[in-house]
Parts: structure tokens; C-alpha cells; sequence
């Protein structure tokens, strides 16, 4: 009968690759004048020297090329690291200007991805969202999920998280965008975790651990007993979260 | 096509190795040849249930490690010639187990059986985690009530990321819901969750509810499947839940108390 072709003999490993998500800063440049961008950028470090210095940072060139402005990738990255910051990374960028970051040692990412790096072993149960259209104005990716996800699991979507089966008590969804579940929703549940007050979260039947939405949260005692068990949806108004009826 | 059953819970104490011998006796006497691996190094107890604890000789580990051929290790049941045991060891722990020797054993034994039953030991960690890596099926045993609900559901996602399947992108794991200890009167007096409850958190394949009953009890002291004792009420839910696996429709029993007429009538819920 079958046997395993994928076996291999055990030894003991030197090395592992794993994913882990970071959160990294992303410079957005609207401007393709390098003076203004390094008086501006002193004016932000000035604030919060300790929080920048030797900073990771990733370069976005979407909006200055949308604009069609160009702008010198090596001269830029001279400005950065002059102001105590280390670019890892550019997205948004032209064939030309990719082509020069590379030449600098800086990786290019491509504008849907970022942040996509999210993979936890878990996700590895979830059917991946299909690619989102290229001419979408947002660039952020969508995740679709149409297994439980069980209590210890953990979800973490770049973009919006829709969820078609129930979130187990002990599990945590999170998204950067909104969260979307058509079932019962035992776990916890976070939107917005990049800070985006706009996101909401909307579930079917309320009976979630812990809903939070960019860092403001409820836990299961705090849920009023007229919203608990109804579809409703979460949002957040002058800080403060509000749980009302879908319809 | 052999298939791997695993037997596995999460939590301790809630049934894994009684529902092991059953089914294993069960899958057996209906003419399947059928092995039942106890996985629980350290903690061996399924000889005991199976009464062949007086014919250890070579264990599991001893397989693994290449001290004994299976041939050694396997003990043949002397109620079903059709059933094979093959126990844990009760020297050693978790860490002599490994993945690649599981791996060959579950290989070898794939080549003879037409079904191999995995005794899963408590617990997420190493025996657990190889007792269901290789798995077809999945049979997980919860108890009626919040702790043991909720250990089930975390092993349910374990089944369906961490397992062989999961890895290779198969077909998941088929995951079949047996619940427990399971007693009517004690759901009605709201002492235990009912059957709807677990499902409703659970949402899972119901194979079957075994009743709480002194009998299992008696049958693991004596070192005789329950499944074997015919008269009672949980070898008869055995029997049923292993009739429903392969295939057969049977409606399922003992999840209403035995009142009778009046008591369905007046009954509450």
C-alpha cells in the first residue's frame, strides 16, 4: 500500500525558516522635492528622536508616481539613513526606480503583499483569498475563511477577514481591515489592529471573548445582554465602541 | 484502502482508551482485521482494558527502535482473532517516540489491516500530536460539559493544521464527534450540557452518545471491551456508533432519559 514519499530521514536541523509578522514603518512620499522631504522628516524625528532612530522603514513611491513625479531612489535612501533611519524596504515603485533599490541591497515589495508575510502555521487550514483586481483603488488583500476556526487558532489578515464558519471560544481573528463573520463568534475578535478607526466588525450571533476595534475593546461581561446572541455590528464613535443591530 | 482511525480528546479522563477497545472490538467482530496502538507511553493502559496485560513482551518503543520485529510486538486478541494489540510502553515517556518510526510502523501495519486504531493520549503534545499526524479519521471523545467541550475544540484545530493532511494539502482529516458519560437526567436537571449544546459549539458530525454507565466500569476492570457486553446500554451505543462508521443508518439512542410515554410527554425541554 502507500507509503510516505515525502519522509525524509531525521537529523537534527541547524536552521528553521519561520514567518513572523512585523509592524514597520511606511514613509509615503507625496512630494518628489528631497529638500522638503528632509526638512519634513527631521520635523517628524525632532518629536519622537528615540521612537525613529535606527528605524526600520519602508519606502512608498504609489502616490509621488501616480502623481508622475520621479524621484532619485539612491538619493532618497541617502536622506533617510542621514536622518538615522534604514529603509528595508519599497513598494509602489516604477520598473526604473525598483531596479535602482535592488541595486541598493532594497528589497522590492510588491503593493499587495505587504504585510501579507501574516502566515501563521495555522493558516495553512484557510483557503486563500483570490488576488484582489489590480485596479482596485485599495491596496490591501481580502482573506476568505470557510473552516471553523478552533479555539487556540489564530487568524491575522493584512486586509479584511471574512469568516464563514463560527470562531471557537480560545480563538483570535485579526485584521488590519474589517472583520466580517457569518456565524457565531465565541473568540476573540480584533479590527483595525494597525490602528484604523474606521474598521468595524460584524458577526451574526455576538457572544465574542473580546471584540476590539484599533485598541478599544470590550470583553464578554461589558457586552449588554439586548446586543448578545444578535447580529450586530461594532464600530467606533469618539472612542468609544458602539454595538448596534445590522439592520 | 487500510484506514488510520485516531482516538483523541484533549482533555484526560473522558473515555480515549475505553472507546479505543471498543471500537477496535467492534470494527474486528464485524470481520475487519483491525490493530489498536496505545500511544500513551509511560501511562500504558490499553493492555489492561483489552485484558492482555499478562502477554506484554515487546512494546511499541521496541518496534520503534528496532529491538523487536512487529510480528513480536503485535498481540493477537483472544476474544477476535481478527484484532491485534499493540501497547505502549510503560518505561519509557513521549520523547522515544518520533515521527519517522510511527511513520514506518503505521506504514507497515497499512500493508495487513484494514483498520488501525490510534489510542491518543491526553494533552496536545508529543504522543498526542503523532497519535493523530498520521490519521484518516478522527474520532474525538468529549464529555458533556465546558472544559472537555473546549479541550475537543482545540484538538479540532490541531486535526486540521497540524496533521499529515494539513501538511500535504490533502483531503482533511474525517472528524466525527462521540459523546460521552453522556446521562438525560442530569441534562435535564441542567447539570450537563445536552447534545445540542456541544454540537452548537462543537459543530461536528454526531457518531454517537454513549451513556453514562456503571458497566464500562466493570468491563474495564475485567479486562473485557464494553463493547463486548451486549445487555448493556453503552456497548449497545458502541455497537451502533461502530454500525454508523461503516456505513450503516442507525438512528441514534440514549440521548432521551428512559421515562417512557409519560416522561415524554411531561418531560421537560
Amino acid at each position: 500500500m502507500s507509503t510516505d514519499p515525502h519522509k525524509t530521514p531525521y537529523t537534527p536541523s541547524a536552521l528553521e525558516f519561520k514567518s513572523s509578522t512585523f509592524s514597520v514603518p511606511v514613509l509615503v512620499l507625496t512630494s518628489d522635492d528631497l529638500i522638503a522631504v528632509e526638512q519634513q522628516l527631521q520635523d517628524k524625528i525632532g518629536l519622537a528622536p528615540e521612537f525613529f532612530r535606527n528605524s526600520p522603514l519602508i519606502i512608498d513611491l504609489q502616490e509621488i508616481n501616480k502623481k508622475g513625479y520621479d524621484i532619485d531612489v539612491a538619493e532618497l535612501t541617502e536622506v533617510l539613513r542621514n536622518s538615522g533611519l534604514l529603509p528595508i524596504g519599497i513598494r509602489g515603485g516604477n520598473v526604473q526606480q525598483n531596479e535602482q533599490a535592488l541595486d541598493l541591497l532594497i528589497p522590492v515589495y510588491s503593493i499587495h503583499n505587504v504585510g501579507a508575510s501574516a502566515e501563521t502555521q495555522e493558516r495553512k487550514t484557510i483557503t486563500p483569498a483570490p488576488e484582489p483586481e489590480t485596479d482596485a483603488a485599495d491596496n490591501i488583500s481580502t482573506t476568505l475563511i470557510t473552516q471553523p476556526v478552533r479555539s487556540g487558532q489564530r487568524v491575522y489578515s493584512s486586509g479584511d477577514l471574512i469568516i464563514l464558519a463560527q470562531v471557537s471560544a480560545g480563538a483570535e481573528i485579526m485584521a488590519e481591515g474589517n472583520i466580517h463573520v457569518y456565524s457565531t463568534l465565541r473568540g476573540r475578535a480584533l479590527a483595525g489592529v494597525q490602528g484604523d478607526t474606521e474598521a468595524r466588525i460584524f458577526c451574526s450571533d455576538l457572544q465574542a471573548e473580546l471584540i476590539s476595534i484599533a485598541g478599544n475593546y470590550k470583553i464578554s461581561e461589558d457586552l449588554d445582554e439586548t446586543v448578545r446572541k444578535k447580529p450586530v455590528q461594532i464600530y467606533l464613535q469618539n472612542h468609544t465602541l458602539i454595538i448596534k443591530d445590522i439592520v | 484502502m487500510a484506514r488510520i482511525i485516531v482516538v483523541t480528546s484533549g482533555k484526560g479522563g473522558v473515555g480515549k482508551t475505553t472507546t479505543s477497545a471498543a471500537i477496535a472490538m467492534g470494527l474486528a467482530k464485524k470481520g475487519h482485521k483491525t490493530a489498536v496502538i496505545d500511544f500513551d507511553v509511560g501511562l500504558r493502559n490499553l493492555d489492561l482494558i483489552m485484558g492482555c496485560e499478562r502477554r506484554v513482551v515487546y512494546d511499541f518503543v521496541n518496534v520503534i527502535n528496532g529491538e523487536a520485529s512487529l510480528n513480536q510486538a503485535l498481540i493477537r486478541d483472544k476474544n477476535c482473532n481478527q484484532l491485534y494489540i499493540l501497547p505502549a510502553s510503560q518505561t519509557r515517556d513521549k520523547d522515544a517516540l518520533n515521527q519517522e518510526g510511527v511513520g514506518k510502523i503505521l506504514d507497515e501495519l497499512k500493508k495487513d489491516f484494514k483498520y488501525i486504531v490510534c489510542d491518543s493520549p491526553a494533552g496536545i503534545e508529543k504522543g498526542a500530536h503523532l497519535a493523530m499526524y498520521f490519521a484518516d479519521d478522527a474520532f474525538v471523545v468529549t464529555n458533556p460539559e465546558v472544559s472537555s467541550v473546549r479541550d475537543s475544540d482545540r484538538m479540532l484545530g490541531i486535526l486540521a493544521s497540524k496533521s499529515r493532511r494539513a501538511e500535504q494539502n490533502e483531503e482533511p482529516i474525517k472528524e466525527y464527534l462521540l459523546l460521552s458519560r453522556y446521562s438525560p437526567d442530569r441534562v435535564r436537571l441542567g447539570e450537563m450540557l445536552s447534545v445540542d449544546d456541544v454540537q452548537e459549539i462543537l459543530s461536528l458530525h454526531l457518531l454517537g452518545v454513549i451513556p453514562e454507565s456503571k458497566s464500562v466500569l466493570n468491563a474495564s476492570n475485567s479486562g473485557m471491551p464494553i463493547i463486548l457486553d451486549e445487555k448493556s446500554d453503552a456497548g449497545q451505543a458502541y455497537a451502533d456508533i461502530v454500525a454508523r462508521y461503516l456505513g450503516e443508518d442507525k438512528p441514534h439512542r440514549f440521548i432521551e432519559d428512559k421515562k417512557g410515554f409519560f416522561g415524554k410527554l411531561f418531560g421537560s425541554k
